[in-house]
This record gives structure tokens, sequence and C-alpha cells, in this order.
């Protein structure tokens, strides 16, 4: 009889379909791979129906703070029920953008200059005064984003001082606290980790060239949007230093099996550290298949040794 | 790593291939948010799906089976492309209700008004040709105007409804500018997303403007049903034949399910209906149409009218009581005397589209004032919320979550001042039609 894979997608945040999109095509890629499958969201019915159907492991698809801050992992812990990706730790030190680039900043890697406030500083010190001290000290253009989310939801490029107060209300939309970081001019490019059990290993980098200019949330999922080049139309030398920082990144914030590291290279060929995605997507036009796709790895094969690999951690 | 792949991918081969008019068909951040809406955590008042919880399904479910026991092999067969007859005849007794002296042979049968509204602009526009609508207007009918490439103008609407000298100011200046008006789209009863009706006055007035100008009246009506008061307003098409393309549907008045709206159109724009709608579906379904008119020859209709209008009449008072209670001040709304949606306006500034993120956070949704208008900027300070669908129960707890939302945008535009409340809309901003 083979084995049951619970996978957990949906929950409450924006990236609502996004995630149940990725959970379909990961439930049949697995039953490709002769797993029996169940979809689940994360409701109020989910704890009793993990304990009721006890799967042998478990694979959260979960996007946003529901999904990767830590909180569901810590659940499953609890439930003692294997899992595959990061666990609460790696999730919580991924998710928010500060910590993450912090850690990689003092692992001596390029990250944005940037500056993160909740709402509450700017109320109590003023707005105006502290935006233009912010502003100063990062430089325009920069890139104003709530500092835990996803994709580019609530993201603004900001290019003037007068554009910063919408932008600021846009992030704030989406959670309490904004970093406001420095726009690095460049390539933009993904680079996808997985651990298969021998360490982690960086896929092919893949180029976002968006048409309008900003990957935001329509170019990601629009296709026909976007044009992406697999590898990445980067020298050598470029490509490996990005591949380096992003199995840097993997395992300096504690990512497990998978995680898909954002990066823009600048025109000195440094790749500068923007966020890591410990649950990453895995839609029709999401980049972590792309990768895929251009590597020797076969995504069924590649999702049975995760799944084999959590039942294996128990 | 595999080589040779240095082509560029859009993951879609036929990028290169659509019409110019899918150019803002685009996957949205808002409505990404609706699909939250449909967690029955999430207090819902962004749809219009009618609610079925006032029909006697148990009934309905015995008269489709008699009617597949006995009439299954037409029922389930190819039809006229222009609709069944005998459901056409009855068509023109319901649209008597509303004043109309239709023929049955100038009804042509619809999957939905919806479909007659693709079909009728399908007929009258070319690209850049001017439909002049009310500001704001239904986004169903902003999205088929988009689709066939017109230009939406609109036209300023009071508490009246449409104004009639705008109208005309309107008209003038759209012809000054060497473009052609095709259409004046127009909800004159209890219209979506106002909630606002048309005094019998105001809709000579709108028919006297379109005629001097010549330009046709497409009068979409799918609420006239639903008047609170249990009085069907006399509807333009009453006044004037062949001026006026008349939209009804039974999706409000029976079931969305079925799909069955109608055109009453003048003789010779009817010809051209049919054979547009031959050539869209071959035929509406013969299934849904026998449904209905089964249903309005067995059933007691005028009092399931009745059940719909006191159930809606009811929500109504929740909704309106809740806000007044609980809305922050200087919020205003529109108190609709029938059909399913008041339109909220808020105070400071505020940009509901950017605030949407917020509410589905606090788990309530409703829809942006913008996605109601063909720009960004308009209708940035409102909403349309809905009592239609969300238990009855649930409504205050939905306003006071959207309260809450609202003085928590307020205390962020204090902070970062008025110039913080650019519009923000990137795509579709309404909720596809399963959305509760």
């Amino acid at each position: 009889m083979s084995e049951l894979v619970a996978v957990i997608a949906g929950g409450l945040s924006a990236e609502r379909d996004v995630s149940i999109r990725s959970g379909r095509r990961i439930a049949e890629e697995l039953r490709k791979a002769d797993f029996e499958v169940a979809i689940l969201d994360l409701d109020s019915t989910l704890v009793d129906e993990l304990i009721r159907t006890k799967p042998a492991c478990v694979f959260p698809l979960v996007h946003g703070p529901e999904g990767e801050a830590g909180s569901l992992q810590e659940v499953l812990a609890a439930l003692a029920l294997p899992f595959v990706g990061s666990t609460a730790n790696g999730c919580r030190r991924g998710f928010d953008k500060s910590v993450a680039s912090g850690l990689l900043e003092d692992a001596e890697f390029a990250t944005p200059d940037h500056v993160v406030m909740p709402q509450g500083v700017f109320r109590e010190l003023g707005a105006q005064r502290l935006l233009e001290v912010v502003a100063n000290q990062i430089g325009l253009p920069a890139m104003v984003k709530p500092n835990r989310g996803g994709s580019a939801l609530g993201a603004t490029r900001v290019d003037s001082a007068d554009e910063l107060p919408s932008a600021m209300v846009a992030a704030f939309a989406y959670g309490d606290e904004v970093i406001i970081e420095q726009f690095i001019e460049g390539t933009e490019i993904a680079v996808s980790v997985v651990d298969l059990g021998d360490g982690p290993i960086a896929l092919p980098a893949v180029e976002i060239v968006p048409d309008s200019g900003i990957y935001d949330f329509s170019a990601r999922y629009t296709a026909g949007t976007t044009e992406f080049f697999v590898p990445a139309r980067l020298s050598e030398d470029a490509l490996t230093k990005a591949y380096e920082l992003a199995v840097a990144a993997h395992t300096t914030l504690g990512a497990r099996d998978w995680s898909r590291t954002d990066l823009i290279v600048n025109s000195d060929g440094v790749p500068h550290f923007i966020e890591i995605n410990v649950v990453p997507g895995v839609t029709e036009t999401s980049l972590f298949p792309q990768s895929v796709q251009a590597s020797d790895f076969e995504f069924p094969a590649l999702l049975t040794t995760f799944v084999n690999n959590a039942i294996d951690r128990g | 790593m595999s080589e040779g792949q240095q082509q560029g991918s859009r993951l879609d081969p036929w990028v290169d291939s659509y019409a110019k008019r899918t150019e803002g068909m685009k996957v949205s951040a808002i409505r990404a948010l609706f699909s939250v809406a449909t967690r029955p955590e999430v207090v819902s008042l962004a749809g219009g799906m009618p609610n079925l919880a006032a029909l006697p399904m148990d009934d309905v479910g015995d008269m489709i089976g008699r009617l597949i026991k006995e009439q299954g092999e037409v029922a389930l067969q190819y039809g006229s492309g222009q609709g069944v007859t005998k459901l056409r005849e009855q068509i023109c007794e319901v649209m008597k209700l509303s004043g109309i002296e239709g023929h049955p042979d100038d009804v042509v049968v619809t999957t939905g008004s919806q479909s007659a509204l693709d079909l009728v602009t399908r007929l009258f526009c070319d690209p850049g040709d001017v439909v002049l609508v009310e500001a704001p207007s239904y986004v169903g009918a902003l999205g088929v105007f988009s689709a066939f490439q017109c230009e939406v103008v609109h036209v300023y609407t009071d508490e009246g409804g449409l104004n009639p000298e705008a109208l005309d100011e309107a008209i003038k200046d759209v012809v000054a500018q060497g473009k052609k008006p095709k259409l004046i789209y127009t909800i004159p009863s209890f219209q979506n997303p106002l909630g606002i009706t048309q005094s019998p006055e105001r809709r000579k007035q709108v028919l006297e403007v379109a005629l001097k100008h010549k330009v046709m009246v497409l009068e979409d009506d799918p609420y006239c049903m639903l008047g609170f008061d249990g009085v069907v307003p006399r509807a333009i098409r009453a006044d004037d034949a062949e001026g006026v393309i008349y939209l009804g549907s039974f999706s409000k008045s029976i079931a969305s399910g079925l799909r069955v709206g109608w055109a009453l159109a003048p003789h010779g724009v009817r010809e051209k209906l049919t054979l547009a709608s031959e050539s869209s579906v071959l035929s509406p379904s013969n299934f849904s149409q026998m449904t209905v008119s089964e249903y309005l020859s067995t059933q007691p209709w005028d009092q399931q009218l009745k059940a719909f209008r006191e159930m809606y009449r009811e929500r109504r008072d929740v909704l309106i009581g809740a806000m007044e209670e609980l809305l922050p001040a200087g919020c205003t709304w529109t108190v609709p005397e029938g059909g399913f949606f008041s339109w909220v306006t808020l105070p400071g500034g505020i940009n509901t589209t950017t605030m949407l993120p917020k509410a589905t956070a606090n788990l309530v949704a409703y829809v942006p004032g913008n996605g109601f208008y063909v720009d960004d900027e308009q209708g940035s300070d409102a909403m349309r919320v809905s009592y239609c669908f969300p238990p009855l129960d649930r409504i205050p707890e939905g306003v006071r979550r959207l309260a809450a939302t609202i003085e928590a945008e307020q205390e962020l535009i204090e902070t970062f001042g008025p110039s913080a409340t650019k519009s923000r809309k990137s795509g579709p901003s309404t909720p596809s039609p399963e959305i509760p």
C-alpha cells in the first residue's frame, strides 16, 4: 500500500490561490511517484485531519506568514509528523527579510543597505522627518516592501521622496513592519537550492526580465508577461558567485530540503542577496520548476527524495 | 546542468498571437485577495451572488425531475437560437410588470443577460466607439466594453441616478471630438454598485437626451423585481420601443445558476441579435429555459419574489443599522430600496484598494470602488458592500471588522499624510462571479 502524503495548501493570505495551484501540482507529481496524496487547507479542521489520517509525511506549501514564518512547522513538529522543508527556526530566519539580510551580511555577502521600522515609530517620531532621514541614509531609488511577505505584494520601487508615503502605506497593508532598502541596479535572478541528503546544491539560475520592468504580482503570475533565461545570461564567474551565495543563504539561515534565493547581480558581477523563500512556489509560472527543468533532475524524483528524506528523519 | 538553454522563455508559446483586446487580461494582486473571501472565517461583503436560501429546493427538484421525465428529449436537445417560444411569451408577461408591452418575436433569450450585453456590444460597437455609462457602473459591463475596445465615458451620476444634463453634455463632447457615441448603458433600478434608483421623471429625461442625439439606450434591469416595497419600477423601455434595448434576467428573481436572461430589441436589432447569438452559442440551453418556463407555469413565483424581497430587505436593514452604529464618523453610504448593494464613501483620502489587504487580514472583504470605473483614480475613496449573500447574523460582525480596518487605515494616513493615498490599482480589482 502506498504511503500517504498530506499536502497543505491554501491559507488566508493573498497568496492563497498561488499556494493552492502549487499544492495541486505537487500532489499530481507525487501521485505519479505512486504516493497517495491528500490536499488539506490550513483551517480549523487541519489538526484533527492530520491526527486522524496520520500521514507518513506532510508537504507544507502555504505561503505568507501562516505558512512561511514557522508556525505551521511548529504545529507539525508538535504532532510529531515528518515534513518536507525548513524547520520553524529556519522559516523564521528566512521569512524576516531584515534578519535574513543581517545574517548574510555578517557572513560577508553583499546585501542592499536597509532600514526596518514598524508603523508606531513613524507615528511617534514623525513620518515626514523620519522618511527624510531614511531616504538620505539609503538613497534613492529604493525598494519599499513589507518586512515579512512574498510575491512582491505591497512592494514598490520609489524614485523620488514624494513617492515614499504612498509606498509606505502600500507596504503596511501587508504587515506591521516595512523594510526600505537600497535599489540595486542589475540582473534579477533566482537560484533554487536543493539538498537531497548530500548537502545543498544550486540549480541553474533563472534570469527574470519582466516586460513592465517590475517583477510584481501580475508579472509573476500572468504567463507571457515576463521573459526568463535559464541559465541566466551572466559570466561564469558571476554565476559561480551567485550559486555560492544561494547555497550560503540556504545553509546560514538553516533552510532544509529546498529553498529559492532571489538575487540581483550588479554590473560588477557581484550578487546581492534580496531574500530567501523557504516555501518556493511551484505554479506554472514559478521559478523553482524552471530551475529543475534546466537541471539534471526530474521533478517527481526530486519530490520523492524530499518526501523519503523527511520520512527517514522521522 | 543542461546546456543550450540561452533562449528566453515566456512560459506561453502563444504570447505573440493574442488579440490586442487581451492586453488588460492580467492576474492582479487585488483579485487574488478575493480568493480568501471563499473561506468561512471571512465575512464577504464583496460578492454579488444571489442568496438561494429562500428557494424551495425540494419543489424545484421535483419539478426538474418531472421535466426530464416528460420532456427530456426536447429539454436536452439543441434548441432555437432565439429561444423557446413559450418562455419568450412568458417573458413578455414578466416585462408587463415593468410597464413594457413587448412581442415574443422581439425577445432573444440569452445565457444570462451578460451574454445579451456581449451580443449587443458586438452588434453596435467598433473599436474606438464610445459607450456612455453611469459613474460608477457594473464591472461586468465595463469588461465587455473593454473587450470590444470601446471607449467608456463615465457620466456624472447623482443621488437620482444618471444625470441627464451631464449626459447631454457628455454626448456633445464625444461628438465634438469626432467620435461616435453608440450606446448609453444604464441600470436604472437598484443600480450596481450604487444601489440607487432613477425616478420616473429621471428616466424620461434620460430617454429624451438619448432620442435627441439618436444614441441607443441599453437598459440593464436585473434587479427590477427586488424592490423592497414590492413595486416594480417602470422601465425606460416602457416609453419607447425603438430607442431602447432592454436586458432582463432570471438570475436574481429565480436562480443565477440557470443562466437565463434575455434582450428585448427593436425588430431590426433583434434579427441581428439572433444571428449573433447563433454564431456565438448556437442556442441557449433548452434545459435551463424549460426549467424557467416550468417554474413560471407551476410554482408560486409571486410568493417566491415576496420571500426574496423580504429576505434582502431584512439584510439591508441589518447592514445599514450596523454601519450607522459602527462605521467611523465621516463615512457615508447609499440606502438602497431594493437589490443587493450599498456604496460606501470613506473620509480622509483613504484608498480602498490599498486598504483591501488589511481588510482581508481582518477577515472581511469588500470591492474597492475604482473597480467600477475604467480609470484608476475615480472611486478610490469608495467601496461596494453587498448584503445579499453572507449569513444574516454575520453581517454586523463584517461591519465591525470593516470599521476596525478603516480606523487603522485612518491612523496610517494621519501618520504619513494625505500624499500617501495615491491610487494603486493594477489589473482587475473586482471578484469573479463565484466569490460569495
